[in-house]
Parts: C-alpha cells; structure tokens; sequence
C-alpha cells in the first residue's frame, strides 16, 4: 500500500510540475514562501542579471561582445550605471533581509532561525545528509529525508549571502575609492578589483549552472521549480521533497495551519515567464563569460 | 656729374638692354612661337632665350641643341638634387616638380606646382603612384598625407603654415632618412618637427625619451614613433587618443599588461576616454622617470596627478597600483595571495558542484527509468 502511494506520489509530482492541471482540484496545497521572501528572490535574480550583464562586459572588456554591446547601450556610462544602480537596489534588497532577520530574532525571539530543523544554519544533519545524498547517488542507499532546506539549499543561501558582502563591499570601496582610502591603503583597491571580479565570475557561473541544475533543470523539477514563484507546494511534492519537515508539521499539528489555496494561474504564468526569461539569460551570460574567459 | 643725370643714365642703360634682348626673343618666337606665351608669365620671364639656350647665340643655328642647364644660374638647388635620392630620376630632374620649363612659376605663384598648398599633388604624382612607389620599394603616402592633420591643415583650410612635403623632408636636398645628414634621419627628426612644434621639441628633450635619443639610445622613441609620419592625426580626436595605450605598449609591454588589469584598462575598452590612459599619469613629451622629482607621477607629485581625476585624494590613496601584476608575487604579495586564493575557489566549489551534478543527474535518470519500468521508486 505504502509503495503504491510513493509511486503514485512521483508521478503526480512530476505531471503537476509540469503544469497539468489533472488532479489540482484534489490536490491539496501549502506555503512554503512567504510573500516578501519571494520579492527577496525575485529581486535578486532581477538585479543579479543586471549586474551580471553589466559586469561580465566590463570584466571582460576586451572581448568583441562586450565592445559591441557597450557600444549599443551607448557607452561605458550606460553599463556602469546600470551596474551601480542593480546594485543599489540589490544592496536595499540584502539589506532588508538582514534586518528582516535581526527583527524577528531580536524582537519577535524566533531562534528557529538560528538553530534547529528549519534554520539556514548547517547542523550535523545536513552532513549525514550530504553523505546518505552520495551513497544513494552510487545506490548504495536510500535518498536521504530532507527537512525545510537540503543541504544544497543551504550552500546556495551561504554563497550567494557571501557573495554579496565580497561583492558588495568590495564594490562601494571601488564605487568611493577616495573615502575608503580613508580607512584603507591603496592598495587595496587592487586587491578590491581583482576579488570583486573573480567573486563575481565565481557567482555567475554557480548561479547559472549549478543553482539552476539543483534547483530547477535536475530530472525532478525540470525546467522549472516554480514554488519561489507562486510560493505554495502541492502535497505530494512537499512529502517527497521535505519529507522530514512534511513529517514534523504532520506531527506538531502545525500542517494545517501551511494549508494554502492552489497558485492562481496568472501567478503560474508569471514564474513561467519570469523564470523561464531568467534561466535563458542566464545561460546566454554563462556563454558569454566561457567565451571570454576561453580567449582571455 | 649729377646724381640727376647718373639715374637717368642708369635707366636709360637698362631700356636699352632689355629691349636688345626683347628684340633677340622676338626673333626666336618668329619660328618658336608656342613657347611665348607661357614663358612670357613664366619667372624666367625677364630672361631672353639665348640666356638658357646659349649655343644659339645667333641665326640659323644647329639643329641639335644642347642640353639646357639649370644649374649655370642655380647652382645650389640643382647641386643639392645631384646628391639627392631624385639625382637618378631623369636628366630632367629639375622639370619633375617645376613643370614644362619654358613656363616655370615662383614657388609664391599660387598656380605654381611648388607652391606650398600644391606641393603634395605635385609630390603625388610620384609617390601618390602605387605602382611607381612599389617599383622603387617605397609606400605609397600621398592618400597618408591627404588624410593627415598636416594635409588637412594645408590643403582643406588653407593654412600655408602646416607642413607639407618639402618643411620636412627639404626641397631640393631631399635624403634618404638612412643618412646621418638628413632631416628625416632619426637622430635629425626632432629637430625637424622642432621646426614648427617648438614647444613639444623642449619638453621632448628635458623628457626621458629625449635624453634617450640625445645620448644614442636607439630604442628610445622619436616623435613620429608615435605620432607615425605622413599619416599624422590629431591628438584631440577620441580616435587617436584610444590608440596610444597600445603605441606605449609597443615598447613598454610589461605596463602595457599590467595596465590592462586595472578599471583603467577595463572600461577603457569600452571606450571611455575619460579614464586614465598612459599619458593622463606619465605625461606626454616630457614624460620622466618616478625617480626624478618634476616627474608626474613622483611621490610628491602622485595625489595631484591622481586629483587630476579623482577628487578627495589622500596619501593613503595613492598608495592604489595602478600597474599591480597579480602574477608578480614577490614585487605584490597581498594580490598574488587573494589571486591564488580566489582561483582555487572558484575552481573548486564550480568543480566539486559539476561533479556532485553529474553524478545526481545520472542517479535520478536512473530512478525515472526504474519508475517508467513500473518498478518502486528508491526511497
């Protein structure tokens, strides 16, 4: 009976990822995004793409594409500027998670936050995970349960959380030489350039190919996750996916109070759209960046 | 005698030996009358015939001429092209550039080929030849002029005091810039612009390539190493000044890379002119080595240099290197470091995530065909 269930279960996941709407009046849905955290992404992936289109050109400079497209936005003024302002707004966005998160630890002492099976924090589980996660990748074992964040989930949220204080501050050291010079030798402008750059190099090709692998192109969610987007996951996918979560709520009582309305259709279409215009652009930068990285 | 009746005698004199020659002309124009009319214009205009053609003094004379000489009146022109790179040219050398001789202008003549706004054409008509100058293993730089700051100055606005052929290369004495004694010899050529650029030429030699070139440094640049020789531009144009990072480089290889490093470099590719180039730090023709205290970019001197560009300039910010080698781990240890570190970095999370993506892809295409198979799912 279990058995049937699972297979069952995988493939009305895979049918309703994949957007047909067979069983979704059955279907039972809960939250897994809140409102504000899918702004959060959807700002950074947003920003990042202008950043990563305006970097990557002036990164790589020399490159016949980046002169071309320089030259078509009207000049290197146009690519910095635009690269100045996704980071500004790239900066409020990060800045507003942190202090959304000192809020409620400080404040509202949510210290799940902090440590525990919902945290961002990488606990002993997570390695147990990663290790079961290999063993079953040579069938030697079971998929590991998951719990709110796999192990990958978290490596994402740390490097880009890393990225953006490298980034970002090496970034306004460059952006305010003269008054960061006041607290920093020179010479650490070199040094700025050259982390800023390979960081970011580093972000580029992670996000467009190893985030959008483990997160969307893999076997299970190809080609698209769309629960960032519409913020809600059906049943069976949250019970496949994060099984050990889907088992502490069911226990706590705590499920039914996740318990959402089905993604309206315009939002599917939106993270559709969103995405799917995401994903290509990205891998067009991704390109773009091995090209020139190949002639450099 | 009387002043009065002095003049009066003197001109009278001169009446009467112009209208002799007048007359002796008029008899040589009964039979060569096509000759008259440009030679009457001509500078040579004054002169009777007999003066060139000296064999016939009278009627009837020889029929074989001899060859007129230029040289029994212009002895120092003619002399200098009989040393000249022209001296094999033709027996006629003198008429390549003056024209038909019976019609001979003043260079002053604007309708002469040897006044100033005419001279490139007239020079062209040989080294403007392509196959002409291929023949003689010479380039083609007639169109090179033409497009020049100098031709444009010459023969678009019509300021006879830009340089055409002869203010640089001489008229009648024109070497080969492989002799020591021509103007256009390396070690001759500033003093050639010199001429003009007086003020670039004095900057020039207090510079370090200036004392280079004074105290025989062959490998130190000359004016046209930089701003080429015929094909001259303006160095206000955006066009010419993105160019010169690259014509340092040709000699300065290591800054040039390391340059190319910096922001400088970077948004300098993408055309912003604004940016530091070679010469908004170094200087242009009196550019000195660090070591020299009038040198822009000697410590002293290094926050204006920088405040050139950048405002609210520190010590502390100069401290920037802006020609750093991430390479050079000795000369800069902290960059090399952070280079060495970020590469592994970035190699190895984009390296350990290719693999675990590899091996997760294989595994879950493995569990889909096991699911379409009908078979449970590994759980």
């Amino acid at each position: 009976m279990e058995s049937d269930n699972r297979t069952a279960t995988i493939t009305e996941t895979a049918t309703s990822v994949n957007g047909h709407p067979a069983t979704e009046d059955t279907v039972r849905y809960y939250s897994r995004f809140s409102v504000q955290q899918r702004f959060l992404h959807g700002s950074l992936a947003a920003t990042f793409l202008g950043l990563a289109m305006t970097g990557l050109t002036l990164r790589f400079s020399s490159s016949g594409w980046a002169t071309g497209l320089a030259q078509a936005v009207g000049g290197f003024g146009t690519v910095l500027f635009f690269h100045l302002f996704s980071a500004v707004v790239l900066t409020g966005a990060f800045l507003m998670h942190v202090a959304n998160l000192v809020y409620r630890i400080v404040a509202r002492r949510e210290y799940s936050l902090l440590w525990g099976p919902t945290s961002m924090v990488p606990n002993l589980k997570d390695i147990r995970d990663f290790i079961a996660q290999i063993k079953w990748f040579f069938f030697r074992g079971p998929k590991p349960k998951f719990g709110r964040y796999a192990y990958w989930d978290k490596v994402d949220y740390w490097a880009v959380f890393w990225g953006m204080g490298i980034i970002g501050l090496s970034g306004f050291a460059m952006w305010f030489a003269p008054f960061f010079a006041k607290f920093i030798p020179g010479s650490w402008l070199n040094i700025a350039l050259l982390i800023h750059g390979e960081e970011a190099i580093l972000a580029v090709g992670f996000i467009f190919s190893i985030h959008f692998f483990n997160t969307h192109l893999r076997p299970e969610s190809f080609p698209m996750d769309l629960v960032i987007f519409t913020g809600r996951m059906d049943e069976n996918e949250f019970k496949h996916r994060h099984p050990e979560e889907y088992r502490q709520l069911l226990e706590s009582g705590e499920l039914e109070k996740r318990r959402v309305e089905p993604p309206p259709q315009w939002l599917k279409n939106f993270g559709w759209t969103f995405g799917g215009v995401a994903i290509a652009v990205g891998f067009v930068f991704l390109a773009l960046m091995i090209v020139a990285f190949v002639q450099e | 005698m009387k002043w009065s009746t002095a003049i009066a005698f003197s001109i009278a004199l001169a009446f009467n030996a112009l209208g002799a020659s007048a007359a002796k002309s008029a008899e040589c124009l009964a039979c060569h009358d096509d000759k008259g009319a440009s030679f009457q214009a001509s500078v040579h205009g004054s002169l009777s015939c007999a003066d060139c053609h000296t064999d016939k003094k009278a009627y009837p004379h020889a029929a074989n001429p001899a060859k007129v000489k230029c040289d029994t009146c212009h002895a120092d022109p003619a002399g200098g092209v009989a040393s000249s790179v022209h001296a094999s040219v033709s027996e006629q050398v003198c008429q390549g550039c003056h024209g038909e001789v019976h019609g001979i202008l003043s260079s002053k003549d604007p309708k002469s080929g040897t006044y100033a706004a005419n001279l490139p054409r007239t020079c062209g008509k040989c080294h403007g030849d392509s196959k002409l100058t291929k023949e003689h293993g010479l380039t083609e730089v007639y169109s090179k002029y033409m497009d020049s700051i100098h031709g444009f100055a010459l023969t678009r606005d019509g300021l006879l005091v830009a340089a055409s052929c002869s203010s640089c290369h001489g008229s009648h004495k024109i070497l080969s810039k492989k002799d020591a004694a021509s103007r256009t010899n390396r070690a001759n050529i500033a003093a050639t612009c010199g001429t003009c650029h007086a003020g670039p030429q004095q900057d020039y030699l207090a510079g370090i390539h200036g004392q280079g070139t004074s105290t025989g440094n062959a490998r130190a640049p000359v004016c046209t190493d930089c701003h080429t020789t015929h094909q001259i531009a303006s160095v206000r144009t955006a066009a010419w000044q993105m160019k010169t990072t690259a014509t340092c480089g040709g000699c300065h290889e290591r800054q040039s890379d390391t340059y190319r490093d910096t922001f400088h470099a970077q948004v300098s590719a993408l055309g912003y002119i604004e940016t530091a180039h070679c010469w908004d730090c170094h200087g242009f023709h009196d550019i000195r080595p660090a070591t020299d205290p009038k040198s822009t970019i000697a410590r002293a001197n290094l926050p204006a240099t920088c405040a050139k560009c950048h405002s609210g300039v520190t010590a502390s910010f100069v401290s920037y290197q802006p020609h750093a080698d991430r390479h050079d781990r000795r000369a800069y240890p902290a960059l090399w470091s952070s280079w060495i570190f970020m590469n592994l970095l970035l190699a190895g999370v984009l390296g350990f995530f290719a693999i675990h993506a590899v091996f997760w892809l294989n595994r879950s295409l493995a569990e889909r065909r096991q699911i379409r198979a009908g078979g449970p799912a590994s759980e």
